[in-house]
């Protein structure tokens, strides 16, 4: 395997993998909050099967011949990023709607040309994500529609969680062709088979009508149809907000790199005893053999 | 490389119903068998893919080098007599 090639698919493969255990965060903050038991158990499963996701793809990412432990030393070190939605916060019930609508929306039109890739390891565990990932899509649709049709408030929630994570969602497809660093050279691996403005693109046309399915506004003032092609056209992105996100200045990069870090950390304990656990029944076993 | 000793990683098989064969699912690291038998549940049984589970620690796998696939498989290429196909009957025998 050509070497430039592992090493790109380590950044890719690892990245993607904490972007899944991150990504748990912002959810896990409204699970004590869900507004019923049905929501919480949803919501539950749904983070859970985010851990799930991390494991897939830190496994495919090992088969690499990098070790799970070196790959979360680079997140905690900050030499690895994360997707930068996650750097938003959870305000109100609704995120967790817009959330499972918008961003799990955007991450399977991402992933879905993925479990085509060249590399099998990272193809096959993108096929279980994906196959996983569509109830997340609905499960947030489903509180959408739930609150879009509620109370005045419950309106104003929706709509409001819309404003917020619009955007964002829009901006995890990545930069634009021409400012995009790896796109071209992943593109011809067939790593990566469809451009991120194409991807864009395809989720605008998908996810404008859902949203005027709620009989909610599209926080773009620019935002047309274009009779011709048969396209949505959205207004400008503003790239820079992306970037200062990316290089750490959002609202939530040092909480959500904290709790990573505390969390590994304080684990630490269980892991050594579950070692030290492990390897006395071993010995316990080889006595008793020996007896 | 980080010095401190890892949980070791195991390979997941899972019997998707009875009277099938066990299929390799992924793997995961925990730190003895009983232990990757309840987190391969977890990881990947949640949505009923299983009634069985296998699990093999992964440095117990030997592989075969794939820079010997030709060496190894290309043998069985010419050897078209061990296909039924090869065997031309006449058309009034039956069930053959």
């Amino acid at each position: 395997m050509p070497d430039a090639y592992r090493k790109t698919l380590i950044r890719q493969i690892s990245q993607h993998a904490h972007s899944e255990i991150v990504g748990m965060l912002p959810e896990a903050n409204w699970i004590t909050r869900a507004p019923s038991l049905t929501r919480k158990v949803a919501l539950l499963a749904k983070v859970q099967d985010e851990a799930g996701h991390g494991l897939y793809l830190y496994s495919s990412c090992e088969t690499l011949g990098i070790e799970r432990d070196d790959t979360i030393e680079d997140l905690h070190s900050g030499k690895a990023k994360y997707s930068s939605i996650f750097n938003y916060p959870t305000l109100t019930w609704a995120d967790i709607g817009a959330i499972g609508w918008l961003v799990d929306g955007a991450a399977i039109m991402n992933q879905v040309p993925l479990c085509r890739c060249s590399y099998g390891p990272y193809s096959r565990a993108m096929i279980r994500v994906c196959k996983e990932e569509s109830f997340h899509q609905r499960q947030g649709f489903s509180i959408m529609l739930k609150m879009a049709n509620g109370t005045a408030e419950q309106k104003r929630m929706a709509q409001d969680a819309i404003n917020r994570w619009w955007w964002p969602a829009l901006k995890m497809f990545g930069p634009s062709d021409s400012d995009s660093e790896h796109s071209a050279q992943s593109m011809k691996w067939k790593i990566k088979r469809f451009s991120n403005d194409e991807l864009r693109q395809r989720f605008l046309d998908m996810t404008v009508p859902q949203c005027h399915l709620l009989g909610c506004e599209v926080p773009d003032p620019d935002l047309k149809f274009n009779e011709s092609t048969g396209h949505w056209e959205m207004g400008e992105i503003d790239w820079e907000e992306f970037w200062n996100v990316v290089k750490g200045k959002g609202k939530c990069n040092r909480q959500r790199l904290k709790a990573r870090k505390g969390a590994y950390d304080k684990g630490e304990w269980v892991r050594d005893a579950a070692l030290a656990y492990a390897e006395k029944k071993r010995q316990r076993k080889a006595a008793s053999v020996a007896a | 490389m980080s010095n401190k000793k890892n949980w070791p990683l195991w390979e997941v098989f899972v019997r998707s119903k009875a009277g099938l064969n066990h299929r390799h699912s992924g793997s995961l690291h925990a730190a003895d068998a009983e232990m990757a038998l309840e987190m391969a549940r977890d990881v990947y049984t949640r949505r009923s893919e299983g009634v069985s589970i296998w699990v093999v620690e992964s440095k117990s796998i030997k592989a075969s080098d794939p820079d010997n696939k030709d060496s190894l498989f290309e043998p069985a290429n010419d050897k078209i007599y061990r296909h039924p196909t090869f065997y031309d009957l006449p058309d009034e025998v039956k069930h053959m």
